[in-house]
């Protein structure tokens, strides 16, 4: 059915259509044969999501809804949430910033706001839909094992999708009305990466506080916590008794997530036409002057890219934010480290795979940026020097950032532990190769703007570069105890890249 | 001792490249040093494609590229070290100012500070991006990043500069400062060698003018030359002063027709 030109509808299916192919492109990279492999290895990662699913909640399938319960599944649905509310954040953001085709549709003699309700409702059914590949083998063992009440749980999905969103949109246009379009770019991205880590890494805090230990699901299973929730009769225990089969607790939820995003879209969509416009003028009226320096520097070729790239790097604070948002994640190991000083409770051992983990993570962006994010590649590549110099000098610069970044906390780490810190060293300088390694493998040609979307321009490197980083992290975890047995995850890890390198696209041919 | 420049900036001899069709097909020209040479040719002509190849952006399949003596294919580090290459789509770096990015340029392509900071100021100052030398390039227009990118091609003092399409979408207050600057380089025995779709460029600047389509050079010369071959009398029915008369267009219009005709 084609809907009449200009009405919602319409505008509906035409967001269907993009989003559709976008998706076909992402999966398939434009061949039919790679389709037909995504569609393979979708099936199996669902099968191999299952399984997980039965060995996680499979026993929980026939719990009560008492309170120990109520508070791991709120927990949990809580941490989803924030990570939904934080991709919403970002949607919202790129919609008032990236100019796609925003000009054609502000130019056009259709009323605008159709255009973003529209765009406004895709953004909460993304979310929903991003949740379920997650979210659905959990839900389904669940049902399989405890009945179609946990049907509810699907419900639930879809209300966090529509509430996340409408918070998420209301949060970015109150930015941009008290900060103004320029900073607002800037700090929504931030808001959004610290909304989506928080959760995870104050409950890792609590609990390393609390128990000396950096796993949350022991802060959301303990005593104290469960004596200071509300009672099981409280509203605040509606979601998850939507999600165990409650009726009308999933329709209370349902009722004021749907009322909350319908009146988000009537009070923004009209408006949203008028943001976009003024963050359109912001680019254009920026003129940024730099301190001259006095002299040009004498410098070799390899230099001049290493300078390039950290110059770069250190004037683009979305960028700055969004590579070292990830050092979020370090916070809850620097805690532990102190706390294990004081104490001398030999708690480094955990704290080996996070550092090891987080480098490769962290490799694997600042690679990107400087492999695939070159913006000026033809410069680059007409420059009179071999090609495969022009990459050594960028996996410099990458390894110098990570260097700078982890030194202070393996210094500090040395003091402590001198052989955990040298395990440590050793995974963090092979994690960050090996990341930026399968970035070197999957180059693309992009623009540095488009670093968010670098994970869906090729799922392969993305899958590859974390559980490269994790095979990396689990190694020197097992060697800091025994250097023995860390040889079988380290060739598991081994063999993960190796994949990846036997899985990689062929270099073409291209510059001489 | 005395040097002996060699005769040609630029000698290709049958230089191949197909992608899902033949881009380029046997392609033959010599520049000489000194020269301004103008690429004409109708969109996927092989144009870019060949540029790209003599700039060593692309890897030709077969043939031979020598830029002042030198194999570009063999040795090509030596080859790029005596050329520059700007596209139309100016590259730059947003983050970057301009002096900071001949900067940059000069270190790739290993140039003494001494030499390149004065280089430096004098291009800025004839470029007229003296006063925003401190700025990053975010927010400059299209005609002041293809200033700086032209800048940058400039700063090694290039011996053959390939452009693609350098004019597109620039001023005209801009076009003219690029193609004075291109000019006085060509003067002062650089070679420019240089692709348009703007014809009345190629005809008031270019010394000669090679026309190609279908990936094959089929005409080259001074716009007289190029009157002539066309043959306008006979494809169009014109008059004999007509034909002497005959713009760039007219003429270019012709070759590529009578070549279409031909294949």
């Amino acid at each position: 059915m084609i809907a009449a030109p200009g009405t919602s509808l319409w505008f509906a299916q035409h967001e269907w259509r993009l989003a559709w192919r976008d998706w076909l492109a992402m999966m398939s990279g434009g061949r039919r044969k790679r389709l037909r492999r995504a569609v393979i290895a979708v099936s199996i990662f669902v099968i191999f999501m299952h399984f997980v699913a039965y060995l996680v909640v499979g026993r929980y399938a026939n719990t009560a809804p008492d309170k120990a319960a109520l508070v791991a599944i709120t927990g949990s649905a809580l941490l989803s949430w924030l990570l939904m509310i934080s991709q919403a954040m970002e949607s919202t953001t790129r919609a008032f910033y990236a100019r796609s085709d925003l000009d054609l549709i502000l130019a056009s003699p259709v009323a605008a706001e159709k255009v973003f309700a529209v765009r406004i409702v895709t953004v909460a059914l993304s979310m929903a839909m991003m949740a379920l590949p997650l979210a659905a083998p959990f839900i389904d063992i669940l049902i399989a094992r405890g009945g179609w009440r946990w049907l509810g749980a699907y419900g639930l999905v879809a209300a966090m999708g529509a509430a996340a969103t409408a918070l998420a949109v209301g949060l970015s246009v109150a930015l941009f009305r008290v900060i103004g379009a320029r900073r607002t770019r800037f700090v929504a991205q931030v808001v959004a990466a610290v909304i989506g880590a928080a959760f995870v890494i104050g409950l890792q805090i609590a609990a390393i506080l609390s128990y000396g230990t950096i796993s949350r699901i022991s802060m959301l299973q303990s005593q104290i916590l469960l004596a200071h929730m509300p009672d099981t009769g409280s509203i605040v225990w509606w979601p998850a008794r939507a999600a165990l089969g409650d009726g009308m607790a999933l329709i209370g939820v349902l009722a004021v997530s749907m009322a909350s995003l319908a009146a988000t879209i009537a009070i923004v969509a009209p408006r949203f036409g008028g943001y976009a416009i003024t963050a359109a003028g912001v680019d254009a009226s920026s003129v940024v002057q730099v301190r001259a320096s006095t002299t040009f520097r004498a410098t070799s070729p390899r230099r001049a890219l290493r300078t390039k790239e950290w110059t770069l790097l250190r004037r683009d604070p979305w960028l700055v934010s969004q590579t070292l948002m990830q050092m979020l994640y370090l916070l809850p190991p620097a805690v532990l480290l102190w706390r294990s000083f004081n104490d001398g409770n030999g708690a480094y051992q955990l704290l080996v795979p996070v550092l090891v983990m987080a480098a490769g993570q962290l490799a694997g962006g600042l690679a990107w940026l400087a492999i695939s994010g070159e913006d000026s590649p033809d410069l680059v590549a007409s420059a009179p020097v071999p090609s495969g110099f022009i990459v050594r000098a960028k996996i410099e610069a990458v390894l110098g950032v990570i260097a700078m970044v982890f030194a202070p906390l393996v210094a500090a780490l040395a003091v402590a532990s001198p052989w955990h810190a040298l395990v440590t060293t050793v995974g963090i300088v092979i994690a960050a190769i090996a990341a930026t390694s399968i970035q070197l493998w999957f180059r693309t040609q992009a623009k540095r703007s488009q670093f968010r979307r670098r994970q869906v321009s090729s799922r392969l490197a993305t899958f590859a570069e974390a559980f490269s980083s994790i095979g990396w992290a689990a190694t020197a975890a097992v060697a800091a105890a025994s250097l023995t047995l860390a040889i079988a995850p380290a060739l598991l890890a081994l063999l993960v890249v190796a994949g990846t390198w036997l899985m990689s696209p062929r270099p073409q041919p291209h510059a001489v | 001792m005395q040097h002996f420049a060699p005769p040609f900036a630029l000698e290709i001899v049958g230089l191949v490249k197909h992608f899902d069709r033949p881009a380029v097909d046997g392609l033959n020209l010599n520049v000489r040093a000194g020269e301004f040479y103008a690429l004409l040719g109708p969109n996927g002509a092989g144009k870019t494609t060949t540029l790209r190849m003599i700039a060593g952006l692309l890897r030709p399949d077969a043939g031979t590229i020598r830029v002042a003596g030198v194999d570009a294919l063999a040795d090509p580090v030596a080859a790029k070290r005596l050329m520059a290459w700007i596209s139309d789509e100016p590259m730059i770096y947003d983050k970057l100012t301009p002096r900071e990015y001949l900067e940059f340029v000069a270190g790739l392509w290993g140039l003494a500070p001494a030499l390149a900071e004065p280089r430096a100021q004098e291009l800025l100052g004839w470029l007229e991006l003296a006063p925003h030398a401190q700025e990053r390039c975010e927010g400059f227009s299209k005609g002041m990043r293809q200033k700086v990118a032209l800048a940058g091609a400039l700063i090694h003092e290039p011996r053959l500069i390939i452009l693609d399409e350098p004019l597109t979408g620039l001023d005209a207050g801009s076009a003219r400062q690029v193609k004075n600057v291109l000019r006085q380089r060509a003067r002062a025995g650089g070679t420019v060698i240089m692709t348009t779709h703007i014809l009345d460029v190629a005809e008031r600047m270019a010394d000669r003018i090679g026309v190609i389509a279908r990936g094959k050079l089929i005409a080259e010369g001074t716009l007289e030359e190029l009157r002539l071959k066309a043959r306008i009398r006979e494809t169009s029915g014109a008059s004999a002063g007509a034909n002497d008369r005959a713009s760039l267009e007219d003429t270019f219009l012709a070759l590529v027709a009578e070549a279409a005709e031909t294949a």
